[in-house]
């Protein structure tokens, strides 16, 4: 990591949709999908006379979402307008908050459970709620040129949260995009959905290289137009090697050049500088006369901290302590989602035994949702039906290669562990048969038993196959540790 | 006293009594504009048909004995900011000449559910910029006792109706003063409420933090009635005042013991007309002899007003009117002549190399709002977008904008002390008379000093009231106004009426042929 001769230096603005049924200022539906202009009133509309109304449930989401990226929520805050032209705009101005947002101060803490980068703390700077303009739709085919605009996402309510440039490379950037995306999940407050546009990223990208002037910095570019977090990804690390060309061609430093802004083209796996609008310099922010400031009280929230569900990083920690798994595991299963976690933690608290819990939804629920795309609430086998294989696998009444097929027959035919491993004949050797046919074996190898003797424990591996053959049903593992002993003492 | 010259409160009675009927009055108010609005020009548009079935309606229902509304078949005129559900609403600009709104104003929603009679649309300076309705881009209005003299503004049409008796009530705006100057100018009585009294929900915004509907008539108890109709909490408006509605109507008339007045020193200054200083000293001393005790008052902030009125104005107005774009709403310019002319400069500036002025160039989307707003909006919509824009631009900000709310919340102090000792304030609605058209236009400065007494409520966000006190040797009235503290509007009223119970220069009419 160090042999690069730069240091890459991001910063995230996310527009996140907050999961309402109306919009932002008018009361208006916010579902996606509609057709084109059905979801819209006089008001978000903009005709002439209209006026907003704040809709108070947007304010509470942004707040749980505020308490739980640990930023301060001030008494007071205001809206502002943000103006500037465009056809998807209809008020020609934006309602949003400028110099006092309604949080600010916050982070967010991420690492890496497979230890790419060191923990690290980004830093929020603030986060604040605004309405969605429309969508145009350029229809540039057959030589036309028609335009149209669908205002059916006007109005609806964003928050748009800010980080600070404390990120250092493109996997810190998909960690924090990551981790974030995860407390919104958690929390509800939004759907996430990229595709549908719910979780917007736009990443501010410059480097730091060491000259022999010392320190420079090369002009900040902020890369829009990014529908998933490997776009992220990938387009920062374009950025990143794109700017040190430019540098070491050009030479140019940050405040040379005014900051540019570049959409990531995800087909060509480039940035591309795009035009600047004329008014973008400079958006005439002033507090919005139509709107009253909103205030909140101290105890309104302590109300919203207090009632937060349990958050990811917390979850990840009692997951570790409570059911003894690493921190690997618990990461990914937590990063399942809520759902996930509750399956887990019903198979681990019925299964009895936390690890082999996280070990089977690791390995084969996730396995077979990936392999079907279904979602843990469509996965055939509850956690209550699935947690009796994990106990007889933890009782030793089966070994796990058995207790896949097992698993197998259980997936999509109802039956409980019980049955199958009745009907497969599985049955727990009882440890008397099993120390005859360990003796019977080791008589019958004098060779294994001398290597054991000598301490080539692997020798054993021969008589497991030629147990298993005799009988399917012993427990390998506890039949290898009784042939161990019983030969040392011979 | 004929139907068209009789109170609010007169109609209503003789309505009731069924001593006339709405037809008859509504019959008659659209004569009275038939014969004197071809020369005074108080409305872009008379609704006859509309208002004709209304008063039936109400005749009607009065017949089978229905439970009526508070203004049930009286005629109302409406300014026409105030969006009227499938009437054209203009703002008397060329750029919404055709707009049709699809929803009521909630004023209008208000008046309906009265069971007024909406009688027409009148009207104002273009988007309710000006003071002399002369910015109008949709027609002609005249000051009804002196047809070369301007009727005020912005709302000029709505005072003048009333002044040529064509409708006994009239719904006017007030940004900086356009109900009261006009009231004014036209011998009628202007109330602009408190901010938040009466619901903006449907009224075309010019400045949000400072437009205000109010109700005009010949009476302060029928401003009084009127008033009571459109006020009122509005869920639609955040900035709606959230407080029961007194009974305007039932109060007027209560007399005021012990009525403390200030007034205004700053108001008698530099610029105050002689004729209009001694109508509204007379005016005074009128209230002296009813038992008012009178005492100066000091607003020393009010002689900012102006300069932080052009600057708070402007700047919401720029961004109000930024709708208008020919995009969203408003006219569109002729696009295929626009692309040729385009076409034409980019051509030309190719042949020519010059790659910057190339560069400089409009996109087209950029070019037709340009062009549309430049051809829809008046000389004057156009100065105050332009200095707003300004006012509002990155490096400005603080020097202008941010310094005008400065100095608005120490207007705002200025009236708080000033109401620790007075109950009202008293001084004149306008500087000076009405003037001839046409002797202000070239000099938007003059123009509006007019508002130098009014502008400052708005600022404070409390209500004031313009009375006629009297008329110049030329024949043209003279208002004053007394202006009371936040959602002081019982007060003001019964002030007023009773300065009216003891003089008559509201009842007098002008001659019109």
């Amino acid at each position: 990591m160090s042999e690069s001769p730069y240091e890459i230096i991001i910063g995230l603005e996310v527009h996140v949709q907050l999961a309402t049924q109306t919009k932002l200022f008018c009361r208006c539906s916010t579902k996606y999908g509609a057709p084109p202009n059905t979801q819209t009133c006089p008001v978000c509309l903009a005709m002439p006379g209209t006026l907003p109304v704040m809709n108070r449930h947007a304010f509470e989401l942004a707040m749980q979402t505020a308490c739980a990226l640990n930023l301060e929520i001030p008494r007071f805050t205001k809206w502002d307008r943000k103006n500037y032209y465009y056809p998807d705009l209809p008020k020609g101005y934006q309602i949003s908050q400028y110099d006092l947002p309604m949080s600010q101060n916050g982070y967010l803490l991420i690492s890496d459970p497979k230890g790419q980068f060191e923990p690290r703390k980004v830093r929020i700077i603030r986060a604040h709620l605004e309405e969605d303009a429309g969508k145009s739709m350029h229809d540039e085919a057959a030589g036309k040129a028609d335009s149209r605009i669908d205002l059916n996402r006007t109005g609806t309510p964003l928050l748009e949260i800010v980080s600070e440039p404390d990120m250092r490379s493109p996997l810190e950037a998909k960690a924090y995009l990551t981790e974030l995306k995860l407390i919104l999940e958690y929390l509800g407050v939004s759907d996430c959905n990229m595709q549908e546009g719910s979780l917007r990223v736009d990443a501010n990208v410059n480097l730091h290289l060491q000259t022999p002037e010392g320190k420079v910095a090369t002009p900040i570019v902020e890369i829009k137009n990014m529908n998933s977090f490997r776009a992220v990804e990938r387009a920062i690390a374009y950025e990143a090697e794109r700017q040190y060309e430019v540098w070491q061609e050009t030479k140019q430093k940050i405040g040379d050049v005014p900051k540019q802004t570049r959409g990531w083209d995800d087909q060509a796996q480039v940035t591309r500088g795009q035009r600047h609008k004329e008014e973008s310099s400079d958006y005439r922010y002033f507090p919005e006369p139509d709107l009253a400031p909103v205030t909140t009280t101290e105890a309104e929230v302590a109300a919203v901290a207090a009632s937060l569900c349990e958050l990811p990083r917390q979850l990840r920690e009692r997951l570790e302590s409570q059911y003894k798994i690493p921190a690997y595991d618990a990461d990914v299963i937590v990063n399942q989602g809520k759902k996930t976690v509750d399956y887990y933690e019903s198979l681990a608290k019925l299964g009895g035994d936390g690890k082999l819990a996280s070990n089977w939804v690791q390995q084969e629920v996730l396995r077979i949702q990936k392999e079907r795309g279904i979602e843990i609430e469509a996965f055939p086998i509850t956690a209550e039906r699935l947690a009796g294989l994990v106990k007889a696998v933890a009782g030793k009444e089966i070994d796990g290669t058995r207790a896949k097929d097992v698993f197998a027959e259980m997936l999509d035919s109802g039956k409980t562990a019980a049955d199958v491993m009745k009907e497969m004949g599985i049955e727990k050797v009882d440890d008397s048969e099993l120390e005859n046919l360990c003796r019977e074996l080791l008589e019958a190898n004098p060779k294994v038993v001398s290597d054991l003797k000598e301490g080539t424990l692997k020798a054993v591996g021969v008589l497991i196959g030629q147990a298993k053959k005799k009988n399917p049903n012993i427990d390998p593992g506890t039949f290898r540790q009784m042939c161990i002993d019983l030969a040392t003492k011979m | 006293m004929s139907l068209i010259h009789a109170s609010a409160a007169q109609l209503l009675t003789q309505l009731e009594s069924g001593e006339i009927t709405s037809v008859e009055l509504t019959k008659a108010c659209l004569a009275q504009i038939d014969a004197a609005d071809k020369e005074v020009g108080a409305f872009l548009k008379v609704m006859t048909d509309s208002a004709l079935e209304q008063a039936e309606s109400v005749d009607a229902r009065r017949k089978k004995g229905e439970k009526l509304g508070r203004l049930a078949g009286i005629p109302v005129a409406i300014k026409d900011l105030l969006c009227t559900k499938g009437e054209v609403t203009t703002c008397a600009s060329k750029m919404l000449e055709n707009f049709v709104p699809p929803y009521d104003a909630t004023v209008i929603t208000k008046l309906k559910a009265a069971d007024a009679v909406l009688i027409g649309k009148t009207n104002m300076d273009e988007f309710a910029m000006g003071g002399s309705t002369e910015n109008s881009a949709l027609g002609k209005t005249r000051n009804p006792w002196n047809l070369k003299c301007v009727p005020g503004g912005s709302s000029g049409g709505a005072a003048a109706c009333l002044a040529a008796s064509m409708a006994p009530l009239s719904i006017g705006t007030d940004t900086g003063g356009s109900i009261r100057q006009p009231a004014s100018f036209c011998g009628v009585v202007g109330l602009k409420p408190t901010y938040g009294v009466v619901s903006r929900y449907g009224l075309i915004a010019f400045a949000s933090s400072l437009d205000q509907i109010g109700p005009m008539a010949r009476s302060a108890e029928d401003t009084a009635i009127l008033l009571e109709a459109i006020a009122g909490y509005d869920a639609k408006d955040s900035t709606s005042a959230n407080v029961k509605t007194p009974a305007y109507s039932q109060s007027v008339k209560q007399p005021l013991k012990g009525l403390r007045l200030g007034v205004v020193k700053e108001h008698f200054g530099e610029g105050l007309d002689s004729e209009v200083e001694a109508s509204v000293r007379e005016a005074i001393n009128v209230y002296k002899s009813l038992g008012a005790t009178v005492t100066d008052v000091s607003l020393p902030h009010s002689k900012y007003g102006i300069a932080v009125y052009y600057i708070i104005a402007p700047s919401e107005a720029s961004s109000n009117l930024a709708r208008f774009d020919g995009a969203h709403y408003g006219h569109r310019c002729d696009e295929a002549k626009m692309l040729e002319q385009l076409a034409k400069e980019r051509a030309a500036l190719e042949a020519s190399g010059d790659e910057k002025l190339l560069g400089g160039l409009d996109t087209s989307l950029v070019r037709m709002y340009r062009q549309s707003r430049a051809e829809g909006f008046g000389p004057e919509v156009k100065r105050r977008i332009m200095l707003g824009t300004y006012t509002l631009s990155a490096g400005y900000y603080d020097a202008y904008y941010l310094k005008a709310l400065k100095v608005r919340r120490l207007i705002r102090q200025d009236y708080d002390a000033a109401f620790k000792n007075v109950d009202l304030v008293i001084g004149p609605t306008a500087p000076t008379p009405s003037f001839e058209a046409g002797t202000k236009t070239d000099d938007p400065l003059a123009m509006y000093l007019g508002d130098l007494y009014t502008v400052t409520a708005n600022l404070a966000g409390i209500g004031g009231i313009s009375l006629p006190c009297g008329f110049s040797k030329s024949g043209m009235p003279i208002g004053i106004q007394l202006q009371g503290p936040p959602l002081a509007e019982e007060r003001l009223l019964q002030a007023a009426h009773m300065y009216q119970t003891a003089t008559d220069w509201h009842e007098r009419r002008p001659e019109l042929s």
